[in-house]
């Protein structure tokens, strides 16, 4: 397991997880959102590819009501 | 869209044109605040609005509903127009700005390449910080996006966000959220008229402080291309209603606007003729 910070959150994943790993598990629809990998956005298309070490400071959001 | 359909109703008038986007009503209206989403979809569809903010949030980890907000806005309708709402620096206003861009592009949605810029400098009053604001605009001009940009109604910050590369300046009528309508309709002349001096059609929102109907009136009375509201109508006591005096005053505004209204005068002026009169005077 590593360790990593997951919406500012403390989280411990598998090694070599990538970040579709990630969504599956947190049960996010990536249809609906963006991630932020250490400041940096991850395409869609790199979701399967980009593995994640530890450390990693991850950031995935949404679009919610505002004005 | 059918030419009959609500939402392009009060846009006869010549088309509402922010950069490269061209929106069929003039009023764009937030999605916050509801207490459910089911009334917000039928508070937006009163609205007769094709365009509606939205904001950039963490995805919760625990607690979901299971609803999303996209679940109940027709994307074939509506343009989606991201915002940089709690952002109090330059840095995390790009960082947002971002995000809401690679949402969007992945919908598919026109609103991909704008954003509503705002950051603020105080959370009592939730005013812009305009040094941050003008930095941020900036830089994402730069980018590529297409800034409309929330701000006081400084005339002479409203005079540099235009030069930064605005899309739209977008000058607060009073403090978000607070009802107070338009407190200085003279700032908001002044900005009108040294945006729009040598760029008639360069679009002025009044974003922010819409208490009520006719508060959106004057605003178009006033010149302003558009306005952009949430709270008026989210927590008014009955939304869907709210919304649509919102439509209704959108193009009772607009349309005083274009018709031209008299000056004011300070003695009346009889509209019956005195002519043919077969009453006497008391004098």
């Amino acid at each position: 397991m590593i360790t990593i910070e997951f919406n500012g959150e403390t989280s411990q994943i598998d090694e070599k997880s990538t970040v579709a790993d990630l969504l599956r598990f947190a049960k996010v629809e990536s249809r609906f959102c963006a991630v932020e990998l250490n400041l940096e956005i991850v395409p869609k298309d790199q979701y399967s590819a980009k593995s994640l070490v530890a450390g990693d400071k991850i950031e995935v959001v949404t679009l919610v009501g505002g004005g | 869209m059918p030419p009959d359909s609500p939402a392009s109703i009060g846009c006869q008038d010549e088309s509402f044109k922010i950069g490269k986007h061209i929106l069929k009503s003039r009023l764009i209206v937030g999605t916050g605040k509801y207490d459910t989403l089911q009334l917000m979809k039928d508070s937006l569809d009163a609205s007769g609005s094709n365009c509606v903010t939205v904001a950039v949030r963490r995805e919760k980890l625990y607690d979901r509903d299971g609803k999303n907000l996209l679940d109940f806005i027709d994307l074939a309708r509506f343009t989606l127009l991201p915002n940089t709402a709690g952002c109090y620096n330059a840095t995390d206003a790009v960082r947002v700005a971002r995000l809401g861009r690679e949402i969007l592009k992945s919908l598919e949605n026109p609103g991909a390449d704008w954003v509503k810029l705002e950051v603020l400098g105080d959370s009592k009053t939730l005013l812009p910080d305009p040094i941050a604001t003008l930095e941020a605009c900036k830089r994402l001009v730069d980018e590529g996006f297409q800034v409309l940009c929330y701000t006081s109604d400084d005339p002479i910050m409203a005079v540099r966000l235009k030069a930064a590369g605005a899309a739209s300046v977008m000058p607060a009528g009073s403090p978000i959220g607070s009802g107070q309508g338009i407190l200085n309709p003279n700032n908001l002349r002044i900005i009108l008229e040294y945006l729009k001096s040598d760029d008639p059609t360069y679009p002025v929102i009044v974003d922010a402080g819409v208490g009520t109907a006719s508060d959106v009136s004057i605003a178009f009375e006033l010149g302003a291309d558009g306005v952009l509201l949430n709270t008026a109508i989210a927590h008014a006591r009955d939304p869907v209603s709210m919304a649509s005096a919102m439509k209704h005053a959108t193009i009772a505004g607009r349309l005083a606007y274009q018709s031209g209204r008299i000056p004011r005068k300070l003695y009346a002026t009889a509209s019956s003729p005195e002519e043919g009169l077969i009453t006497s005077r008391p004098w």
